[in-house]
């Protein structure tokens, strides 16, 4: 028996809170921003970083992309622990869809903003949602360039106004229905400044499989926040209209709560995690293409703007799906796998003498 | 008007007739017809029995852009010597098409040869030419009686015409045609007997006049006839390329057209799944930002492409080429600026794939100047882009990747393939970190690591904005000009490994020819005419990549005078080496350029050096 008397050992300091990996929420932050203080960005950055972190992805696991602008640059100021590739203006699809042929089995997020989706990238843009690249891509919609110092962008708002006094006379693209018309199959639309929503449509979107199309309205406080603008906070808080209440349940939490099913939807997402999607819209539909753009026309038409899930489809096949391919990265095949014997050469050679 | 550069009678160099007594294996055929009337297999069956007669041929298609109707024209030529370039001069004619039977027959030289429709009357427009009258559609209809086939039936009957006037081996030639028509017993046996018929019906009512006929020989033992594109997606399935984009664009289209029907046979597993993803993307900036998403995460990935996609692919070149991400690029070369003539052949994309994008920007190109290469290179392409982190452009052109040459049998690669500098997990705890653009081993190329790789330090930010060694955003001057420098040793690192020049030196000239890609053929048989014709011996040198390795400087240096022989009007290669050499070597460069869309050929070569020579 040891008989050195023993000291008290101090109390340890209390563990830092840690997701389902054991992982501090610290090891899925980024570098500092250097976007404006107050920026709509900043916001959408933090969801990000939460999400991921409580649904307890591995940083490791995930692919960042961006194209050029303020948005853009934000993959940088997440997820460092995550391989990030910030690409050429409007060619972030392109990237993506290269990303996800060498390596499908990695979580893909890409952030993009107005001018870089709808204006340089909208030749892009709708290709990857036809493909139903399997992808969360997130629009931070501010309404004008930011980088360039607040010209108008084409998701701006017909009437709406620019610091300079100009007036957009020209009507907006709007994301959402594009979207749902071309095969994504997971589209909402919300609200930098909305955390609760924002945070579990982007829980739900990790969950997906298939192209995630999050349009995000993130105010520019320096070029777009004013009396007179569409996409101001102001604006925001007066005009904004949920369509439904999202609910999101990991796979790996039990479902506890009992739901109504006459007034809330039930969907089970590929991992086996739930959305909860409540009614506040009569006619709400979120499996009804043709009732979810419908619901976007009339907002629209009223001058609302309508937030939540809009439409989501957990059986349509993504693009890696479709091509079939083996279970490992393409990437990181071994040479044996991917250069045939020599055998074959010669068989091949012997049909063209 | 008939896709031959001598148009006019009156200035025909070296005729036919001149030559006395009989011309055996040393002759063009020129079979003109309309696009979408089917010639392709009669064409093809003509020039398969010649090479397995043994005789060295070479066939060029010269086609319309365009689906059907307008005039198209198949050359062949059968060369004893092994000349493979187009032959100006065209010997034989054979005038399927109406439309352009006039302008095909005042084309030939005297003592040409011209078979033709017998209604034509063609004779009346030459006495110095050779006619055999054929009552095609006479000799057709007896042959086919279902009407609708006769248009593709009567093809076979000008293989018959002419394997009976040339005195062709007709078991061969059955042998040949049966092996195109394999799986058709039936198609085989009615075109069998169409050239059965051209072949009676010539050996009945035409009397020899002309000189040429072939002979067996046995040059072509063991080679096979093959596309320099379907060359180059071999090379690309051997190379174990697994992402493949495209966007279909003349004349690139076969390489991967080939190279999907390669992978479906020899790249699916057992069990159904792909090692391979084929994209044909929205355009050719998709095609190639999808190329280095994919070569990001380490696949072997490539595109093809033509000029004007090359133009739309230059923003993410530079992204390539700034952000250190490997790519094989493969450009089919035709002929610009702009639309240009899609159809015809060109070196013209020389200068701005170099330079490709904004910036200080440089590419490392490779110039298969054979079929066999075409092959070779595709595989040599991706080891090289993995090794220099960097895209990597195949330039072939239409001449090369959409006619049939003859070879020898492609090798196997000799080398496992060569994956470049990648720090696996394993790696990273080892050293604790990386940083992914320093220069750790002195030839200018980082380390870089892949998605995925399970280490918490495995992770960087790859971007096309300003960046400093740890791949951070920097707007530094010292930090982006370190980089900036590396990359530029980087270009020299590549110097070091692309494939080296072939020379042909004898020591003695003061004359030194420099070509690369298919010039390579009519340069080759213009030094053999220099020398019979005009007692000029000239050294030779092929370049095969860029940037230029030390060979080619030692060529430059050790010749008085050194012709630039390329197919474009700008002597773009010239214009390259000006900018590599010594002030006191580029003054030594002189240009020969050929730019009319057709293949460069030896007398052409041979002309315009003799008149520079002043000989």
């Amino acid at each position: 028996m040891a008989t050195t008397p023993t000291t008290p050992t101090p109390k340890p300091a209390p563990a830092p809170k840690t997701n389902r990996l054991g992982l501090p929420i610290l090891e899925y932050r980024g570098g500092k921003t250097n976007l404006c203080a107050g920026c709509g960005h900043n916001a959408i950055s933090e969801r990000i970083i939460d999400a991921f972190y409580e649904m307890g992805v591995k940083p490791e696991r995930v692919m960042k992309l961006s194209g050029i602008g303020c948005s853009s640059k934000s993959p940088a100021f997440f997820m460092s622990r995550s391989h990030g590739f910030n690409s050429v203006h409007g060619r972030m699809p392109a990237v993506a869809t290269g990303a996800l042929l060498g390596n499908h089995t990695m979580k893909a997020i890409g952030v993009s903003g107005d001018g870089d989706t709808v204006s340089i990238g909208m030749g892009q843009f709708v290709h990857l949602l036809r493909r139903n690249l399997p992808m969360i891509y997130i629009i931070e919609n501010n309404g004008v360039y930011g980088l360039t110092k607040g010209q108008f962008s084409a998701t701006a708002d017909i009437g709406s106004k620019l610091k300079t006094g100009v007036i957009n006379d020209l009507p907006p693209i709007d994301t959402c229905t594009l979207a749902i018309e071309l095969g994504a199959t997971f589209i909402g639309r919300s609200f930098s400044g909305d955390k609760k929503q924002l945070l579990a449509m982007i829980k739900a979107a990790i969950a997906h499989k298939g192209t995630v199309l999050l349009d995000v309205i993130s105010p520019c406080v320096t070029f777009n926040d004013h009396e007179g603008s569409t996409k101001s906070y102001k604006y925001m808080q007066e005009h904004e209209e949920a369509i439904s209440e999202v609910g999101f349940v990991p796979h790996f939490e039990d479902i506890a709560i009992d739901y109504d099913a006459g007034s809330t939807y039930d969907v089970e997402m590929h991992d086996g995690s739930h959305l909860r999607l409540r009614k506040l819209h009569e006619d709400y539909n979120p499996t009804d293409r043709i009732r979810a753009v419908s619901s976007l026309m009339d907002a629209q038409q009223r001058g609302e703007v309508l937030t939540g899930i809009f439409y989501i489809d957990t059986q349509k096949p993504s693009f890696t799906d479709l091509l079939n391919l083996v279970e490992e990265p393409l990437a990181t095949l071994p040479e044996s796998r991917v250069r045939p014997p020599k055998s074959v050469l010669d068989d091949v050679m012997q049909r063209m003498r | 008007m008939a896709p031959s550069d001598v148009t006019l009678k009156a200035e025909q160099p070296r005729a036919a007739a001149e030559r006395s007594g009989e011309v055996v294996n040393d002759f063009s055929i020129q079979v003109a017809t309309v696009n979408g009337s089917g010639s392709q297999s009669a064409n093809s069956v003509l020039l398969k029995s010649i090479f397995a007669m043994g005789i060295p041929i070479s066939g060029k298609n010269l086609f319309p852009s365009n689906i059907a109707g307008l005039p198209t024209w198949y050359t062949i030529r059968a060369s004893k010597k092994g000349y493979i370039a187009r032959k100006k001069e065209i010997d034989i004619l054979v005038a399927m098409n109406a439309e352009t039977a006039k302008d095909d027959i005042l084309s030939l030289p005297t003592g040409g040869v011209a078979i033709y429709e017998d209604a034509a009357n063609l004779k009346q427009y030459r006495e110095d030419v050779v006619c055999y009258p054929v009552p095609f559609d006479k000799i057709t209809a007896v042959v086919c009686p279902e009407a609708k086939l006769r248009k593709l039936v009567k093809n076979m009957v000008y293989v018959g015409v002419v394997a009976q006037l040339l005195d062709m081996d007709l078991a061969t030639v059955e042998a040949a045609l049966r092996r195109q028509f394999a799986k058709k017993q039936k198609a085989a046996d009615l075109n069998w007997a169409a050239v059965q018929a051209g072949y009676d019906y010539a050996k009945a009512s035409l009397t020899k006049q002309d000189p040429f006929r072939v002979e067996r020989m046995h040059a072509n033992e063991g080679k096979i006839i093959i596309e320099g594109n379907a060359a180059a997606a071999l090379g690309c399935m051997f190379a174990g390329v697994t992402v493949v984009t495209w966007y279909p664009i003349t004349p690139s289209s076969s390489v991967v057209e080939n190279l999907i029907d390669l992978l479906k046979r020899y790249r699916v597993d057992p069990d159904g799944k792909a090692t391979f993803a084929v994209v044909q993307a929205e355009d050719e900036l998709a095609a190639v930002g999808m190329v280095l998403g994919a070569a990001w995460t380490g696949a072997r990935s490539m595109t093809a492409t033509s000029g004007p996609g090359i133009s739309l692919m230059s923003e993410f070149a530079g992204l390539g080429y700034f952000a250190e991400i490997p790519a094989v690029i493969f450009d089919i070369q035709r002929v610009g600026p702009s639309t240009g003539m899609p159809t015809r052949t060109a070196q013209g994309d020389i200068l701005s794939v170099a330079y490709l994008s904004h910036g200080d920007t440089r590419h490392v190109m490779l110039l298969p100047g054979s079929v066999k290469e075409c092959f070779d290179m595709s595989v040599e392409a991706f080891d090289l882009a993995e090794q220099l982190q960097t895209p990597i452009f195949v330039l072939s052109d239409l001449d090369l990747g959409m006619n049939n040459w003859m070879t020898e049998p492609f090798s196997y690669p000799e080398k496992p393939m060569q994956r470049g500098k990648v720090l696996s997990a394993d790696d990273l705890t080892r050293l604790g970190g990386f940083a992914r653009y320093k220069d750790v081993d002195g030839d200018a190329v980082g380390y870089r690591t892949l998605p995925g790789t399970d280490h918490p330090q495995a992770a960087f930010f790859t971007r096309g904005s300003g960046h400093n060694e740890r791949a951070l955003y920097t707007e530094r001057p010292d930090e982006y000009q370190h980089v900036m420098e590396r990359l530029a040793r980087k270009f020299d690192t590549a110097r070091k490994m692309v494939p080296a020049p072939v020379t042909v030196v004898n020591g003695t000239s003061k004359i030194g020819l420099i070509a690369y890609g298919t010039t390579d053929f009519a340069v080759t048989e213009s030094r053999e005419q220099l020398k019979a014709e005009y007692k000029l011996e000239t050294d030779y040198l092929r370049i095969r990549a860029y940037p230029f390795t030390r060979e080619i400087h030692e060529f430059v240096a050790a010749h008085d005078r050194i012709y630039v022989i390329e197919q474009n009007r700008d002597a773009q290669m010239l214009s390259l080496l000006k900018l590599d050499l010594p002030p006191e070597d580029a003054v030594k460069l002189r240009s020969v350029r050929h730019y009319n869309g057709l293949p460069i050929d030896a007398r052409s070569v041979t002309d315009e050096l003799v008149m520079q020579e002043g000989i």
